[in-house]
């Protein structure tokens, strides 16, 4: 399973669906991905990993980047994923601390609105 | 005379064969009657320590093979990942570095080596990582119920 990656505004908010194995080898695709969103002037962002089958710390690397291209501008990247397999990667670097993870989608935007 | 490794495997330090290298580590942890629950692990673990291999290879040496071996033994399934790239030279990075690095602009570009590393450390049930001048060797290991070769 490769990368698939797509992403469609919702609420003022673009969300980023990935699907398949972010790693060594595709994470630069999401790296790319993101740092077009925020060079196109989206700065508040979901990531939706619920179909993410394997992060590694590349992966990781990428999101921390990305989180700090948004926050240069005041932004936000928060995550969906409710996968136990994912989410352990993100307690084990401790990463929970730094990104705001979310069940779905639509509760990650009710969650930014709210903060605004 | 050292055990022979039930399965080894040696690619060319690209980004692409680390997930051949996962697939098969996981195929022969499996074969060896390491959990299911921890196989999860045993792949990630891998990746990460073949994912380092290849960007140290890529540095200094990259017409030199990354090395695998999967041991199966005496209850244990062991992988030991060799390379040829230099002594490491990137440590461990703890969360706080991270939370750090997160905070200021243009943090640490090797931030994901330490990730790496740490994240083999909270996988693997064993780690042992020794450096020499040539390269770096990373040990890790996971039970098994060994159900032969």
């Amino acid at each position: 399973m490769d990368l698939k990656l797509d992403h469609h505004t919702k609420d003022g908010i673009e969300v980023v669906d990935v699907e398949g194995e972010i790693d060594v080898y595709t994470a630069p695709r999401l790296r790319e991905l993101l740092i077009e969103l925020v060079n196109s002037g989206f700065y508040q962002l979901v990531v939706n990993m619920e179909k993410v089958e394997f992060l590694d710390s590349t992966g990781l690397g990428v999101l921390v980047g990305g989180l700090k291209r948004v926050r240069a501008h005041d932004g936000s990247l928060d995550l969906v994923c409710t996968q136990e397999r994912i989410l352990k990667i993100f307690r084990i670097t401790g990463l929970t601390k730094v990104f705001g993870i979310h069940d779905t989608v639509d509760e990650a935007i009710t969650a930014r609105k709210a903060e605004k | 005379m050292p055990q022979m490794a039930t399965v080894e495997v040696s690619f060319t330090p690209l980004p692409a064969h680390v997930r051949t290298a996962r697939l098969v580590a996981t195929a022969v942890a499996r074969r060896s009657g390491v959990d299911e629950a921890l196989l999860d692990e045993v792949r990630l673990a891998v990746g990460e320590a073949c994912s380092r291999a290849v960007e140290a290879h890529r540095l200094h040496c990259p017409a030199e093979p990354v090395r695998i071996a999967l041991t199966d033994s005496a209850g244990r399934f062991e992988v030991e990942v060799t390379d040829t790239g230099g002594d490491g030279g990137d440590r461990g990075v703890t969360a706080d570095g991270l939370t750090a690095a997160v905070a200021e602009p243009g943090g640490s570009p090797r931030l994901e080596h330490g990730l790496g590393l740490a994240m083999i450390a909270g996988l693997a049930d064993d780690v042992q990582i020794s450096e020499s001048p040539g390269g770096v060797s990373i040990k890790m290991s996971w039970p098994a119920v060994g159900l032969g070769r």
